[in-house]
């Protein structure tokens, strides 16, 4: 079952295409991983299915409805998106910007209430800021930072969450804390998760369904052990790779070809090139 | 970020403390000023007026000037939080982006070309000028690819300014006559101002000054960058335009009655988040009461400067604004 949809979907930046007429479907109580070169358009996609861009043509359905003729605050109720590298107001402490998460409840007649207050807590709780609500976000490591972001779209309290590239320029350790901390919440609390990677074996480790952006459409889609084989990758990343299992994980695991320090017997030639 | 002041009752009292000092600003600024007069004099000026000059000018001059500074630094600062919120820019304001040489030149150009010299319209052609100068700075600080950015629409605004102040002083050496009018209001100058200059400005001031006073949750969440705050459900686009409207009243209503003066509206806005944080709710009163603190104290600082001449209020500012202004580049602020 499908909760979030587009629908014979453009999108173009200027003249220039860069989705043509796109139905996808993300798949309800999920992690989707939408992975592709460079500049082929997922955070387009991504950010369009958030309305942060308006479609050239086509529609977005959330739940079947089309977002562009629902009131944006309501939308806001059922889909949260975190956009690529947020920056913070100079100052901002973490319990701030996790209130902010409370933006689409509040109206001039509705003020902080307690259960505006309960969210906050349970998602400062969720990704182990509470120690340091206090501490202003700009004070923090990366992947605090990150988290502190995270946690304000917690409150948010949403069915859906998008992500555009949560652990680009995090140190390993930060990018696998953050990534298994999405995975809880989706084994948890069943949220639908929808974030765009640039690391093929982690795509491959958290995603229940997989797809891969070339060419403005999704050149494949579905369970990473269905689909990742070095043709996907040759032909969506340009790049000639091994795919072995991974031996923690027994998902796919992919070995680029090229140049190396030590090759045993010469260097490796590529199937595909 | 918790400014200096950390609990909300503390907020509160020194809020009340403030408006409390504003009130004996403008009282000092009643009662001293070149023509000696004395608190005793002040008062009997209203309470048992008899037509002395001392009372004469403490009824016409000092008054009207002392309310009209009051409202012009509310103004200023105010316009001065919502820019350097809608921009996302702490070293923005509506001095630096050109708005109110903008007002300025128009008015100066009313004057020369088309002889108007109507409280009324001159309310509205500063409102023009303010809002010409903010879409050119708007225009001319997204071309390009990038988009709108800080640095940008700040080089933007530093262009437009430029090119106002020169259309005007051009315009003034061409026009001797016109120069003798307006030269005095041009520097920023809150002496001489009737009341009558003020009434046909203040609804509008008024209404900004709610308006300023109702957006603060808009504003706390615009700053989070508009994208995340168009995935919070904001219409920042509608966000954008009310605020663009109310900095064009705050700005033009201030240079209709006191000409562009400069400072206010930059420095006014960092002090209320050094003692306040960064939380609108408080940011947007304490900026208001705190810039008509400044703009008070300045003028009366500006009729002992060089005795027995006075100078323009917004020669003072300039001396106050500018080191801080330094200070604000150097902490880093600005990226």
């Amino acid at each position: 079952m499908s909760i979030l949809e587009t629908e014979s979907l453009t999108l173009s930046y200027g003249k220039k295409p860069v989705i043509q007429d796109l139905n996808l479907s993300i798949p309800k109580g999920e992690i989707t991983v939408l992975i592709g070169s460079n500049g082929c358009g997922k955070s387009t996609l991504l950010r369009s299915m958030a309305r942060l861009l308006a479609p050239e043509e086509g529609a977005i359905l959330l739940n079947g409805k089309d977002i562009a003729k629902r009131s944006t605050k309501d939308v806001a109720k059922e889909l949260a998106i975190l956009p690529q590298g947020p920056v913070a107001p100079e100052g901002l402490t973490v319990l701030q910007l996790v209130k902010q998460g409370r933006y689409p409840y509040q109206s001039w007649l509705k003020q902080w209430s307690r259960k505006d207050e309960q969210a906050v807590t349970q998602a400062l709780k969720a990704t182990n800021m509470l120690e340091f609500a206090e501490r202003s976000v700009d004070s923090l490591s990366g992947g605090q930072r990150q988290r502190a972001w995270i946690a304000m779209t917690l409150a948010q309290g949403t069915e859906t969450i998008l992500l555009d590239e949560p652990t680009t320029y995090l140190d390993m350790t930060h990018q696998i804390e953050i990534l298994d901390l999405l995975f809880e919440l989706n084994a948890r609390e069943k949220r639908t998760i929808v974030m765009v990677l640039h690391d093929l074996n982690l795509a491959c480790r958290y995603a229940h369904h997989l797809v891969a952006i070339q060419n403005h459409s999704v050149a494949a889609q579905g369970c990473p052990e269905d689909i990742m084989n070095e043709k996907l990758v040759a032909d969506v990343f340009h790049m000639p790779c091994k795919i072995i299992e991974d031996p923690l994980f027994g998902t796919p695991m992919c070995i680029p070809y090229g140049k190396g320090r030590i090759a045993k017997n010469g260097l490796p030639t590529a199937q595909y090139a | 970020m918790n400014g200096v002041i950390q609990s909300s009752k503390a907020k509160i009292a020194i809020l009340a403390l403030a408006v409390l000092l504003l009130a004996v600003c403008m009282a000092l600024s009643v009662v001293f000023g070149y023509t000696d007069t004395s608190w005793k004099t002040a008062v009997a000026a209203f309470t048992d007026f008899n037509g002395s000059n001392q009372h004469l000018i403490i009824r016409n001059a000092r008054l009207p000037r002392a309310l009209i500074g009051a409202a012009v630094g509310i103004s200023l600062a105010l316009a001065g939080v919502l820019l350097q919120a809608v921009t996302r820019n702490p070293i923005a304001s509506t001095d630096i982006f050109g708005l109110n040489a903008g007002a300025g030149f128009f008015i100066v150009m009313a004057v020369s070309f088309f002889q108007i010299s109507s409280l009324q319209q001159f309310t509205w052609i500063a409102f023009l000028g303010a809002t010409v100068s903010a879409l050119a700075v708007y225009i001319l600080g997204s071309a390009g690819r990038s988009g709108l950015t800080p640095i940008k629409m700040t080089l933007a605004g530093a262009v437009i300014a430029a090119m106002f102040a020169s259309l005007t002083q051009g315009m003034l050496v061409a026009n001797q006559k016109a120069l003798e009018e307006v030269l005095f209001w041009l520097a920023g100058s809150i002496q001489g101002r009737k009341l009558e200059f003020l009434y046909p400005v203040l609804p509008y001031l008024l209404i900004a000054w709610i308006g300023s006073l109702l957006m603060f949750r808009q504003l706390n969440t615009f700053l989070l960058g508009e994208d995340v705050a168009k995935s919070l459900g904001q219409r920042t686009l509608l966000f954008k335009v009310l605020a663009g409207v109310l900095i064009v009243l705050l700005a033009g209503g201030s240079v209709a009655v006191a000409g562009p003066i400069s400072f206010i509206g930059i420095v006014v806005p960092h002090f209320a988040r050094y003692l306040v944080g960064n939380d609108h709710r408080w940011v947007i009163p304490f900026s208001a009461v705190f810039g008509g603190i400044l703009l008070i104290t300045a003028d009366i600082g500006a009729r002992y400067i060089v005795l027995p001449e006075e100078v323009p209020v917004g020669v003072m500012t300039a001396l106050i604004g500018t080191p801080f202004f330094i200070h604000i580049a150097r902490k880093g602020s600005f990226k």
